[in-house]
């Protein structure tokens, strides 16, 4: 198994009232994201258990872009990857940060 | 003195060697492949029916069985090399040269037999490209097919599985060639005549019915929300905006989340009636949501699909009917309807390069071409115009030349990433390798990328028409194509001036949210589901069935 | 998003077990124990390089299902097939031994099964676990406890999950649900094809699917393949369980006995069912849920106390 680890600044703290929330399944092409509203301000920490290697530059650009469009400051998002696609990944992240965004 | 009807001379000495194992056209089983060896001589070309889908699986059998000292370097010429049986023939030494169109379920077998030396390849064609050298240079000496049922006097009856069968037996009858055909039974009188017996020479009842591989049918609950978010981007920015009534699918997921979508997300955008209405497409069991909501006016198929035969009998006003209502398929005129007929062909594929060519062939797998060449071509000795063909054809030049022609639409409707991880779109095919591995003339492409005018994936749909230079096209494919190596090298800046000229939509330019790509938005959700939109007159086969 | 995968008429079969439980019980009136946050995971799954789960595959809590308090236990069908393992196992077993122990907690427990059994990585502790949850749910009965069983998920109920099953109160099973032991692909690979074809789905179900089930006796209500069809099964079952006595356990064993007499000979499905006296058995397949649940309770063999 592989772990990733990484830590952004957001442009700022996800407004939201929901302080966890779990997306997805892990099973063969898809993954468990839990997002948690633990870190102060608008740190960002995503840590990554795959049994893949030799996707990190992967993993990397998908968080980078998913950490762009939706400013998930003060999440810590870890996740349970079985093997997903990068999309499928980009989805499910974009999926959990719209749930902790909810009123 | 020249002689000028030795063909006839000849299929008369096959006929009289023939006739030993026959009374009248009646073949006994255990006789069949003592019959082939009569009838067959070396060398001869035979073609073995089907491609894809129904199979002339007995004949296939006792082909296989026969003598190699007495048949042997004959050349197949048949549009599928499907069976094991197909593969043994070439192993055994019976059978030596090929021509051929698909190949899938035998693609890894066949490199194999490639290797050994024992296929001497002539070339991997579509299907019509076969089917029309069969009336100029690839003749078939002896033709053998499959049909549910004949009468004493050799007339035969298929049902919906017509497919490739007129065009096959009509170019070998019609040259002096062979006719020998399997059926499930035979019956006093037929429900209507596929084949006039007067093509047909020998007919045996083979000991199981024949087999037809359910290849069309999609089960709705594999679809994903990626694949519908592409489909729901697809019918907002291309069916929409184009206005497409006429079209073809080709058979997948992604296409199959279209044909869910139509009476749902397609209907709530108020464009029942104005799209999808008239089809060149297999009797796809997930358009049957679509047909019950009233959106199709008529489907022509190429071939028929496994539990599909009642409620395409119920549904006389939608499919091709005989007289006996049962469908009718053929493989060569729809192949021409998709051609000529329809202004939009949408598929899938495996491997998209940075020019929109496209390929299915991975290094160690050959699997044909099938019949997407053409039907993801834009044919251009067309000359009807419709909207859709005129707006396209305007797209792709500047200003209002006085000489113009349409374009068809030609799209591929892909997920950056398919299956294992594996990217679609790259720098270069693997096709080119297969090539050198096997020495081929041709680096086999399913479709050129100068006939490709929009490629749709989970990120955006690229518009080719609309690119003028090389570098547009290119960073316009980059520019959708996801986290693979070929999108994240993409010119950031340039692909935001493409997204500028539309060249480059995102969904959300097409006013899609990505996350409400949910599959309840899909107007059956699983096989049972269709099957009730069905009034249970689909019958799903047993592959299928988990309830 | 969420909402549509947990509405009423949202499928049981396809759904997650977090969305079982939501689309099952009232709104917003659960609470999770050894919720994912704790991560509580699997301590051997790394080991063989296999991603694990923050809640391994199991989801357990209290809630409420139309205003009456039960507990929750779902199996998440999706991951390694909803097995049972050390972790997933143990959730299950101090759920119903909590149940067993505490008078305070609530005193009908639903056991969302969607498993193929033990999970192989983590063998012994599997087997452990189905043995003690066995144990765990007859005690819990004894105590007063319905345990109901929910069946329809893709992973079905089998090995220990189907055994487990047959030790509850009471058992809801939708047509894509299936309840059995051997799975399809270990009876084909033990007594050949002829036998018995893993690949022939519509002869699997037939067998193992809710529908036989339901007609047979192995299952006491039948639902839609919805959430509002679990629902409205379980509600039904809830308001009138059972006792659990040395006489139910006697009736059992004669029901058992009796089934085996009448069927014994038979080899398929559509045979049984003929002789249960149902005029036209082929039509049983694709006859749909609510006419199918008619026809159900009208079967005596299908409807009785002996569980």
């Amino acid at each position: 198994m592989q772990t990733l680890r990484f830590g952004h600044t957001a442009k700022r703290r996800l407004p939201g009232k929901k302080d966890i929330a779990i997306i997805g399944v892990v099973a063969s092409g898809n993954l468990e994201v839990l997002l948690e509203r633990v870190l102060p301000e608008a740190a960002c920490e995503v840590d990554i258990a795959t049994p893949l290697s030799g996707y990190d530059e992967t993993w990397k650009a998908v968080v980078a872009e998913f950490v762009e469009r939706s400013s998930p400051g003060g999440l810590r998002i870890s996740i349970n990857d079985g093997g997903a696609r990068p999309d499928t990944v980009y989805l499910r992240l974009m999926q959990g940060s719209a749930v902790m965004e909810a009123e | 003195m020249a002689d000028w009807q030795s063909e006839q001379r000849a299929r008369d000495g096959r006929l009289a060697a023939g006739s030993k194992f026959a009374a009248g056209k009646m073949v006994a089983p255990n006789d069949t492949t003592a019959l082939l060896e009569a009838v067959i001589r070396p060398k001869d070309r035979i073609c073995l029916e089907g491609d894809n889908q129904k199979q002339a699986d007995f004949l296939a059998a006792c082909l296989a069985k026969a003598d190699p000292k007495v048949l042997h370097d004959l050349h197949v010429v048949q549009s599928g090399i499907v069976l094991p049986e197909h593969i043994d023939l070439f192993e055994k030494g019976i059978a030596k040269k090929l021509d051929f169109s698909y190949s899938g379920p035998q693609s890894h077998a066949l490199p194999r037999v490639l290797r050994s030396g024992k296929v001497e390849l002539g070339a991997i064609h579509t299907y019509i490209e076969l089917f029309a050298r069969y009336f100029v240079d690839l003749t078939p000496h002896v033709a053998l097919t499959v049909a549910r049922s004949a009468d004493l006097a050799g007339n035969l009856y298929m049902g919906p599985n017509t497919e490739d069968s007129p065009a096959v037996i009509e170019a070998t009858a019609f040259k002096g060639g062979i006719v020998v055909a399997q059926v499930n039974e035979v019956v006093d009188k037929l429900p209507r005549v596929d084949i006039p017996g007067d093509r047909v020479d020998f007919v045996v009842v083979a000991p199981k019915p024949f087999y037809v591989e359910p290849l069309f049918t999609r089960d709705p609950a594999s679809i994903t929300e990626i694949q519908i978010l592409a489909a729901m981007m697809a019918i907002k920015g291309i069916y929409a905006e184009y206005g497409i009534t006429r079209l073809n699918h080709g058979i997948g997921f992604n296409t199959a989340a279209i044909e869910l979508l139509l009476p749902t997300y397609a209907e709530k955008l108020g464009l029942k009636g104005k799209i999808a209405t008239h089809w060149a497409l297999n009797p796809h069991p997930t358009l049957i949501p679509a047909i019950e909501s009233g959106w199709v006016k008529q489907i022509h198929s190429f071939g028929s699909e496994v539990g599909m035969d009642a409620y395409m009998r119920a549904r006389s006003d939608i499919y091709f009917t005989g007289r006996d209502g049962s469908m009718s398929s053929s493989r060569m005129y729809c192949q021409l309807a998709g051609l000529y007929a329809t202004d939009l062909f949408i598929g899938s594929t495996l491997q998209i390069d940075l020019n929109g060519n496209s390929s299915t062939v991975t290094a160690d797998r050959i699997a044909g071409f099938g019949g997407a060449p053409n039907m993801g071509s834009d044919a251009h000795g067309r000359r009807h115009p419709s909207e859709p063909w005129l707006k396209a054809g305007r797209e792709a030049v500047d200003g209002r030349p006085q000489l113009m022609r349409g374009r068809k639409l030609v799209v591929q409707l892909v997920e950056s990433f398919s299956e294992k991880m594996v990217p679609v779109f790259v720098e270069k095919l693997d096709s080119l390798e297969l090539a050198e591995k096997f020495k081929l003339d041709l680096a086999p492409v399913m479709i050129y990328g100068d006939d490709v005018t929009h490629i749709v994936s989970e990120e955006g749909i690229a518009n080719l028409l609309l690119c003028r230079t090389a570098e547009e096209r290119e960073q316009a494919i980059r520019g959708i194509a996801g986290f693979t190596d070929v999108g994240r090298r993409r010119d950031r800046k340039m692909v935001e001036k493409l997204r500028e000229r539309k060249i480059i939509r995102r969904p959300e330019d097409l006013g899609i949210n990505p996350l409400d790509a949910h599959r309840s938005m899909l107007a059956a959700r699983s096989i049972e589901d269709l099957m009730h939109w069905s009034g249970n007159l689909y019958d799903p086969p047993n592959k299928f069935r988990n309830w | 998003m969420e909402g549509a995968a947990t509405s009423g008429q949202a499928s049981w079969f396809q759904a997650t077990a977090r969305q079982r439980v939501a689309g099952l019980l009232d709104p917003n009136s659960f609470t999770e124990f050894l919720g994912p946050s704790e991560r509580v995971q699997s301590p051997h799954l790394h080991l063989f390089d296999l991603p694990s789960a923050f809640d391994d595959g199991v989801v357990i809590g209290r809630g409420k299902l139309d205003g009456e308090d039960v507990l929750v236990a779902a199996q998440e069908g999706q991951f390694m097939g909803g097995t049972f393992g050390e972790v997933s196992g143990a959730k299950i077993v101090g759920l119903l031994r909590a149940a067993r122990d505490h008078e305070h907690l609530p005193r009908t427990l639903l056991l969302l099964l969607d498993s193929g059994g033990v999970r192989l990585q983590e063998a012994n502790a599997g087997e452990l676990a189905v043995a003690e949850l066995m144990r765990a749910i007859v005690e819990a009965r004894c105590g007063g406890v319905a345990v109901i069983a929910l069946v329809g998920g893709k992973s079905g109920a089998f090995g220990g999950a189907g055994l487990t099953a047959a030790t509850c109160s009471r058992i809801v099973v939708s047509g894509q649900g299936r309840i059995a032991v051997s799975g399809p692909e270990v009876i084909e690979t033990n007594e050949g094809v002829e036998e018995f074809d893993a690949e022939d789905k519509a002869l699997v179900w037939s067998t193992d699917g809710g529908k036989n089930r339901r007609l047979i006796g192995g299952a006491d209500a039948f639902a839609e393949d919805s959430m509002e069809g679990f629902r409205a099964a379980v509600q039904a079952l809830m308001a009138k369980v059972p006792a659990f006595d040395l006489q139910t356990m006697q009736a059992e064993q004669e029901r058992l006995a009796a089934r085996q007499k009448r069927f014994g000979a038979c080899d398929d499905a559509v045979s049984m069912w003929r002789i249960l006296g149902i005029k036209e058995p082929k039509a049983i397949r694709d006859m749909d849920s609510k006419d199918f649940a008619a026809l159900a309770n009208s079967i005596k063999e299908a409807n009785h106390d002996a569980r």
